[in-house]
C-alpha cells in the first residue's frame, strides 16, 4: 500500500510537478468555495443584518471612535415566535420523509430486478429509468396535473368504468403531492441503490441458502445489511432535495402542504424581508447539513469495511 | 458415529452417498455427463480436473445449486436431488469461502445454527466449540476484511461444520492461499475434517493438493471421471493417456506390440524397445502408448551393465542413447532433458544424493537412461 502510493507521488512528481496534488484537489476546493461557501456566508450576513429601506446595515461599522458589530439576531427569534415557520419545518420534513420511505419501496425491488437481469440488457432498462430526464421537468409535473384533476385522465376514466360516481377530489392535497415528488425523485433512489445490488457477490447468497437460511431470509440478512450504504445514499438524495422543494409543491400541492421553500418564496418575495428570508434560508441548510454529515460518517466506515 | 464401523467392511452396506448416472446439460454442453460414484462415510473423496471439466457442476448438484438433468443423488439412501440447498443435511466451504462481510466471526459461524432454530445457549456452545477447534476463539468479534488468508479459510470451514453436515463440500478449498500456507492448511484441513469425522467431497485442480488431502481421488475431463483411486494407484496405474499425462510428470513413446506373452511383452516404438514385465489386454499389432515417470529412469554417461537389469531377459530392452539438451537443477534433485536417437525428447531426474554429484553430467553430453520392466505402464487408450 505504500509502495504503491511512493509510486503514485512519482507519477504525480514527474507529470505534474510538486504541486500536481494541490491542483488536482484545487480545482474542485475552489468551484464549491465559489458557488457553495461564499453564496452561504452572503446569505448568511443577510440574515443578521438590519435592513434600513433598501440598503443593508454593514455588520461592523466604526464611528465616532466607536466600532460597533450589528449582529441582528432578532430574525432567528422570531423564526420561534410564528408557529408558521416551525410548521413549515415540519410539514417540509414530514413529506420529505414520506416521498423517501415511498421511493424507496419502489425503487429497492426495481433496482434489485435490474441489478439482476441478465448484464447484456441492464444498459437498456438503465436507459429507461433515465428516459424521463430527456423531456422537462415541468412539461412531466403539469403532465400529472391533466391526470389527477377533477376532470383529469384518471377521474374520467374511473368515472366511465362506474368505479366512481364523482370525480374523486386528487389535485391539491397531499396526494397529490408525494406522487409528484415521488413520480421525480424516483430515479435518484434506484441509481445509488442498483450501483450497489449490481456489485454484490452472489456467492454470499448461495452460502446463506447453503446454511439453511430460505431465499426470502438470505435477502433480509444478506443482501438488505449490505446494500445499506446504496439505501443511505438514494435516500439522502432524494430527501435532501425533497425537504427544500418549491416548485412540485406549487404546482401539485394545496393549501394543506405548505412546505419550507413557499414560505422562503413568501419571505423574499411577498414581503420583501430580505433578512427573515435569509434567516429561514440558514436554519434549513443546517436541517440538512446534519442528516448529511451523519451520512458522511456511515459512508466513511463502510467504505473502510469494504477495503478487505 | 456408528456408521464409521462400516467403512471398508464391504458390500454388505450401501454407500454413504451414491451418485448414479448423473447428467448435466446446459444447453446443447454435456457439463457432467453419466456420472456414477459410490462414495464411503468418513471418506474425503477428491474430484480432480482442470477447469471446465464439469467437477465444480459436480460439486454444485451435490450441495443444490444446480438441479441436474437426470440420475440421481442418494445421501444415506435417501433421494436429495428434490430438495433446495436449504434443506439439505450438506454444507460447502466455498472456493474463496463467501464469508458475510458484514458480520462477525461468531456470526458467521453461527449464521446457520440461527435459521435451524437452535436455542441461544446451545448456539453458544456450538459456536465456540468450533471456534476452538480451528483456534479463532480470540478472533470471534472481529470482521473478515480484519483476518489473513489462512484465518478466513478456517472461519469459513468452521462455519461449514458449525451445522454438523452428513456431507462437507470443499471449492478449490485452499487456493486462495499462497504456496507455502497451503502445503501446511492441507494437513491441517484433513486433521480437522478427521477429527469430526465427516464425510467430505473436495473439488480441485491441484494434483498435490488432491493426492496430500484425500483417500480417494477421481480424475474428471470432459464430464466424466476417467479413473477413479488412491493416490498411488492414479499414479503407478493410469488407466488412460490423459490421466497418466494429467497426473504428474510422465514420458510417453508411441509404439506396437511385438511380442504378447501372458507374462510379459515387447512392443517397438521409434527410441527403443520396451519389455514389459507383466501381461496386458491387447494383441499383436497393437497401437499402443508406454508411459513411463521420469523419477523411474536412470540415467549415465557409462553404458548400462548387464548386471543392474531387473531380470537377464531386460538385457538390450528399455535403453536408450541420447544427448542432453538442457538441464533444471532444483536443488534436491535435477531433471534431464534427452534427446534420444530415435528423436524424442525423455525427461529424467536424478536425486543429487552426494553433495557434489560424482557424475556431473551437463549440457551436450552423451548419455545412457535406461528404466525397469517392471515400471513400465502400458496404455490402451
Amino acid at each position: 500500500m505504500t509502495a504503491l502510493a511512493r509510486s503514485n507521488n512519482t507519477i504525480y512528481a514527474r507529470f505534474m510537478g510538486p504541486w500536481g496534488r494541490y491542483v488536482v484537489i484545487g480545482v474542485p476546493m475552489v468551484f464549491l468555495l465559489l458557488v457553495f461557501l461564499l453564496p452561504f456566508l452572503v446569505v448568511f450576513k443577510i440574515s443578521v443584518s438590519e435592513m434600513e429601506t433598501v440598503y443593508f446595515k454593514d455588520l461592523l461599522s466604526v464611528k465616532d471612535d466607536l466600532v460597533v458589530l450589528a449582529f441582528k439576531y432578532g430574525n432567528y427569534i422570531s423564526l420561534t415566535h410564528d408557529a408558521l415557520y416551525f410548521k413549515a419545518y415540519l410539514s417540509s420534513i414530514k413529506i420529505a420523509a414520506i416521498t423517501t420511505a415511498i421511493c424507496l419501496a419502489i425503487a429497492y425491488p426495481f433496482a434489485y430486478f435490474l441489478a439482476r437481469s441478465p448484464a447484456e440488457r441492464r444498459p437498456a432498462l438503465l436507459m429507461l429509468v433515465m428516459l424521463p430526464f430527456w423531456t422537462s421537468f415541468l412539461l412531466r409535473v403539469y403532465a400529472w396535473k391533466m391526470l389527477l384533476a377533477d376532470a383529469g385522465v384518471f377521474n374520467n376514466v374511473a368515472i366511465a368504468l362506474g368505479l366512481a360516481s364523482e370525480p374523486l377530489k386528487m389535485m391539491n392535497t397531499p396526494f397529490s403531492l408525494v406522487v409528484g415528488m415521488v413520480y421525480t425523485y424516483v430515479p435518484f433512489m434506484i441509481l445509488p441503490l442498483y450501483a450497489n445490488l449490481v456489485k454484490m457477490d452472489l456467492r454470499l447468497l448461495e452460502a446463506a441458502l447453503d446454511l439453511g437460511a430460505t431465499p426470502w431470509q438470505a435477502f433480509w440478512r444478506i443482501t438488505v445489511p449490505l446494500s445499506k450504504s446504496g439505501i443511505i445514499a438514494g435516500s439522502m438524495l432524494v430527501f435532501i432535495p425533497c425537504v427544500g422543494e418549491f416548485v412540485i409543491p406549487e404546482l401539485l400541492g394545496g393549501p394543506e402542504t405548505l412546505m419550507i421553500g413557499h414560505v422562503l418564496w413568501d419571505e423574499f418575495f411577498g414581503n420583501n424581508d430580505w433578512p427573515m428570508a435569509a434567516s429561514v434560508a440558514v436554519v434549513m441548510v443546517g436541517l440538512i447539513i446534519i442528516p448529511l454529515a451523519l451520512f458522511n460518517k456511515y459512508q466513511a466506515e463502510s467504505t473502510s469495511a469494504a477495503k478487505s | 458415529m456408528a456408521h464409521k464401523d462400516s467403512k471398508g467392511s464391504g458390500g454388505d452396506v450401501a454407500p454413504f452417498l451414491q451418485i448414479k448416472r448423473i447428467v448435466k446439460k446446459f444447453d446443447d454442453v454435456f457439463a457432467v455427463d453419466e456420472v456414477s460414484l459410490d462414495i464411503a462415510q468418513g471418506e474425503i473423496f477428491a474430484l480432480l480436473g482442470s477447469s471446465g471439466c464439469g467437477k465444480s457442476t459436480l460439486l454444485r448438484m451435490l450441495a443444490g445449486f444446480e438441479a441436474p438433468t437426470s440420475g440421481q443423488i442418494l445421501l444415506a439412501g435417501q433421494d436429495i436431488v428434490g430438495l433446495a440447498p436449504y434443506e439439505r443435511p450438506i454444507n460447502m466451504m466455498f472456493q474463496s469461502y463467501a464469508l458475510f462481510p458484514h458480520l462477525t466471526v461468531w456470526d458467521n459461524v453461527a449464521f446457520g445454527l440461527h435459521r435451524e432454530g437452535m436455542p441461544k445457549n446451545q448456539i453458544e456452545e456450538r459456536v465456540t466449540q468450533m471456534l476452538d477447534l480451528v483456534q479463532l476463539k480470540p478472533y470471534s468479534k472481529r470482521k473478515p476484511h480484519q483476518l489473513s488468508g489462512g484465518q478466513q479459510q478456517r472461519v469459513a470451514l468452521a462455519r461449514s461444520l458449525a451445522k454438523r453436515p452428513k456431507l462437507l463440500l470443499l471449492d478449490e478449498p485452499l487456493g486462495a492461499l499462497d504456496a507455502k500456507l497451503r502445503q501446511r492448511t492441507q494437513l491441517e484441513l484433513v486433521d480437522i475434517i478427521e477429527q469430526v469425522g465427516v464425510t467430505c467431497v473436495m473439488v480441485t485442480h491441484d494434483q498435490e493438493e488432491a493426492m496430500t488431502m484425500a483417500t480417494r481421488i477421481g480424475v474428471m475431463s470432459e464430464g466424466k471421471i476417467l479413473q477413479i483411486g488412491q493416490p498411488a494407484e492414479i499414479y503407478e496405474t493410469p488407466n488412460c493417456l490423459f490421466v497418466a499425462d494429467f497426473i504428474g510428470t510422465v514420458n510417453i513413446f508411441k509404439g506396437q506390440v511385438e511380442v504378447d506373452e501372458p507374462d510379459h511383452v515387447v512392443i517397438a516404438s521409434a527410441d527403443c524397445k520396451h519389455y514389459v514385465s507383466h501381461g496386458i489386454t491387447g494383441t499383436r499389432g497393437m497401437g499402443v502408448h508406454v508411459a513411463v515417470r521420469p523419477e523411474k529412469m536412470s540415467i549415465q554417461t557409462e553404458t548400462v551393465q548387464d548386471a543392474d537389469r531387473e531380470s537377464p531377459a531386460e538385457v538390450g530392452f528399455n535403453q536408450a542413447q541420447g544427448v542432453i539438451e538442457d538441464l533444471a537443477y532444483l536443488g534436491s534433485l535435477t531433471t534431464y532433458h534427452v534427446r534420444l536417437d530415435g528423436g524424442s525428447v525423455v525427461k529424467v531426474t536424478h536425486t543429487n544424493a552426494a553433495r557434489h554429484g560424482s557424475s556431473a553430467m551437463t549440457w551436450g553430453d552423451r548419455v545412457y537412461v535406461w528404466w525397469c520392466g517392471s515400471d513400465v505402464v502400458v496404455l490402451t487408450r
